[in-house]
């Protein structure tokens, strides 16, 4: 399996997943992490997985890039 | 690797945080007049994040707009300024206040969105021809086209077998109908983690089974 085949998107992927309050409670850090320019996939990976695994969460975490981008710049 | 956030005991700040951080964290846990302010100045804040996130998904919701995008995002900035102080002593400071707090604001919005664009829609609930035939020729919103037929009857047949009514229902919308979770869990009255649990476990007996009867190369970790 990999995350682009369409059972995965059925499926999901197997291992560790945050699920989406464990999301929520890293999400911020994730980001920032991210913008930094640090791995923040590496750093979380139950959290990375998740957002593969869930595309509300996915979206949302869009947005809070946008944000967190915006309130850089 | 971090699997959880930095532990810091709850409602102390590591010293490094940045000073306006703190002043927002300070703010909101004074009292009387002051208490009443920062939540206003929280309120703000998050309006107009609300308002931004609307602005950058609005190609998803084209037809929510004006008066009503604006009632929607009072809301989320409501529901979400809400979330923020109960949520408060959950701030460790691992990131600056604004990014953690932007993040209620996106999900309220999200949530409102979706249920919002979905109001009085149908939710597929069953695992007819026509869901499975969708399947087979690619027809769904997210264009999942599973090509081998004996794959196919294989995951019908573990979704009638291996699934609770719960899951099969969560599973049967969310994976297969392409319906927004957030939806679904209005629809439950439950919340978007706990039907991503229920759907998260759905494909975890999926998965074991398609591994069990060698449709399946990777052996399941979890």
């Amino acid at each position: 399996m990999n995350e682009h085949d369409p059972l995965t998107r059925l499926l999901g992927t197997p291992g560790e997943d945050s699920g989406c309050e464990g999301g929520m409670a890293m999400i911020a850090e994730y980001v920032e992490l991210e913008l930094a320019g640090r791995n923040a996939e590496e750093l979380f990976p139950a959290l990375a997985a998740h957002l593969r695994n869930c595309p509300a969460c996915a979206e949302d975490y869009q947005g809070l890039v946008a944000l967190a981008r915006g309130r850089q710049s | 690797m971090r699997s959880e956030p930095a532990q810091t005991p709850a409602g102390s700040l590591p010293d490094a945080l940045d000073l306006e951080s703190r002043a927002w964290v300070e703010g909101l846990r004074t009292t009387g007049g002051e208490l009443v302010a920062a939540i206003e100045r929280l309120h703000d804040l998050l309006l107009r994040a609300a308002h931004s996130e609307a602005r950058r998904r609005r190609h998803l919701y084209p037809e929510i707009s004006g008066a009503e995008l604006d009632d929607l995002c009072g809301q989320a900035a409501d529901d979400a300024v809400l979330a923020v102080t109960r949520k408060l002593d959950g701030y460790r400071g691992a990131s600056r206040f604004t990014t953690w707090a932007y993040g209620f604001a996106v999900f309220e919005v999200s949530v409102q969105l979706r249920r919002h664009r979905w109001r009085g829609g149908v939710i597929p609930t069953a695992d007819d021809d026509t869901t499975w035939e969708r399947l087979a020729s690619g027809g769904t919103t997210a264009q999942t086209r599973i090509e081998s037929a004996e794959l196919l009857r294989a995951l019908r047949r573990a979704v009638a077998e291996e699934l609770s009514p719960r899951q099969r229902q969560v599973f049967v919308a969310v994976a297969l109908n392409d319906v927004e979770i957030d939806v679904i869990a209005g629809q439950l009255q439950s919340t978007r983690g706990a039907v991503y649990k229920v759907l998260h476990d759905a494909r975890r007996k999926l998965r074991l089974r398609l591994e069990r009867e060698g449709h399946l190369e990777q052996a399941e970790t979890t």
